[in-house]
């Protein structure tokens, strides 16, 4: 119980933390935020369920006013943004990439990987883009053509936690809740 | 690092967070049932006139929280010019602007400890799921204790990576990180522990 709740609680504040930092540049000259890759290893580290509960205690904590999200943003207007299908999706998207985890027999970093795409791309993706073609009043495909400058930052981000959680289980085996 | 409550004092500050919340909900709902350009034009001005009682810091705070949204405003407007349809471009535009100040006219006006208040009382039925409001409270709070604490740590991360090597720390300090992060967690477990547990 209390492991499960230090878990969960550190790892919002950990999500919230890796939106501070400013944008990671990858070798290629590539800006990526920190923030999404931080709720993708929410999954692949804690588990489906923690996972998905570290995600949803960062998302109260943003609608009750802190400016955790990346860029500063917080507060309840973020659900009334374009993005807010992105913001519905993030518990989602942790909960796949952790089940994927706990489910598979898959090498750690390969499961992890996988599970980051079906989770942090392909969930995140299906609810970010028919809540952006809502808000914005477009057709799914218009919406789906506007969020495609995101998709190389994200295929980076899911082959980073791929190899995080790899190094990770490496580090120190028996870490991951996932696969305990 | 600071909530988004802005210490200008408005009448709204004295209103309760339940109220106002459910107040905002009923908006919200009404403005996705008008689909044309004026009534939403004065649903706009009605809350830019809300604004109003704060003064000009606290417009100039609601202005910059509605900062995040011109990218959106120039798509709009791009698309709408293009597809000559432009009472459809204004009338999304307008909603979207008047639904997300609405929001934060909510979140710049009722402070962190009424939300949370106001969180634990909405959240009561969870106990019944095996979420009682006094862990909920706790894992809020220790949320909020720890931004600072794993800041400090990337920072220092980062710094010792820098001391190291002379490219820049990039996506390497993320591992750990996240190890600290799980170190941190271990211990904070058995704190709690020690201390009667988080039951």
């Amino acid at each position: 119980m209390e492991r499960s709740l230090s878990h969960i609680a550190l790892f919002a504040a950990l999500i919230a933390v890796l939106g501070f930092v400013p944008q990671i540049t990858l070798a290629t000259g590539v800006p990526i935020t920190a923030q999404s890759l931080g709720i993708m290893l929410c999954g692949t580290v804690l588990g489906a369920k923690r996972g998905a509960l570290a995600v949803l205690l960062f998302l109260l904590l943003v609608a009750i006013g802190l400016p955790l999200l990346s860029g500063g943003r917080g507060g309840l207007g973020v659900f009334a943004s374009p993005t807010v299908g992105f913001l519905v999706g993030f518990p989602v998207a942790a909960f796949v990439a952790g089940l994927i985890v706990e489910r598979s027999t898959a090498p750690i970093g390969l499961a992890a990987g996988f599970g980051a795409f079906l989770g942090g791309v392909v969930t995140l993706y299906a609810f970010g883009i028919p809540g952006m073609a809502l808000m914005l009043g477009k057709t799914l495909p218009e919406a789906a053509l506007l969020i495609t400058p995101y998709l190389f930052g994200d295929l980076i981000k899911v082959g980073l936690t791929g190899l995080i959680t790899h190094s990770l289980a490496r580090m120190r085996p028996g870490i991951l809740m996932s696969r305990n | 690092m600071l909530a988004l409550t802005s210490p200008v004092q408005t009448p709204f500050h004295r209103l309760r967070a339940g109220p106002k919340l459910a107040a905002l909900a009923m908006f919200t709902l009404i403005l996705f049932q008008l689909d044309s350009p004026a009534p939403l034009a004065i649903a706009l001005a009605f809350v830019a006139a809300l604004h109003l009682p704060g003064g000009r810091p606290f417009v100039a705070h609601a202005l910059r929280l509605l900062r995040p949204l011109w990218p959106f405003a120039l798509i709009l407007a791009l698309w709408h010019l293009w597809t000559d349809d432009l009472t459809g471009g204004a009338t999304i535009l307008l909603r979207l602007t008047t639904a997300v100040a609405a929001a934060n006219l909510v979140t710049m006006t009722t402070r962190l400890s009424d939300m949370i208040a106001t969180v634990e009382r909405l959240a009561a039925p969870l106990a019944r799921l095996g979420l009682p409001p006094r862990t909920l409270a706790l894992a809020i709070a220790l949320t909020i204790r720890f931004l600072p604490v794993l800041s400090d740590r990337l920072a220092r991360i980062s710094e010792s990576w820098r001391a190291r090597s002379p490219r820049r720390p990039g996506w390497r300090i993320l591992t750990p990180a996240t190890l600290a992060t799980l170190d941190d967690a271990d211990q904070v477990a058995e704190a709690l522990r020690a201390r009667g547990g988080a039951g």
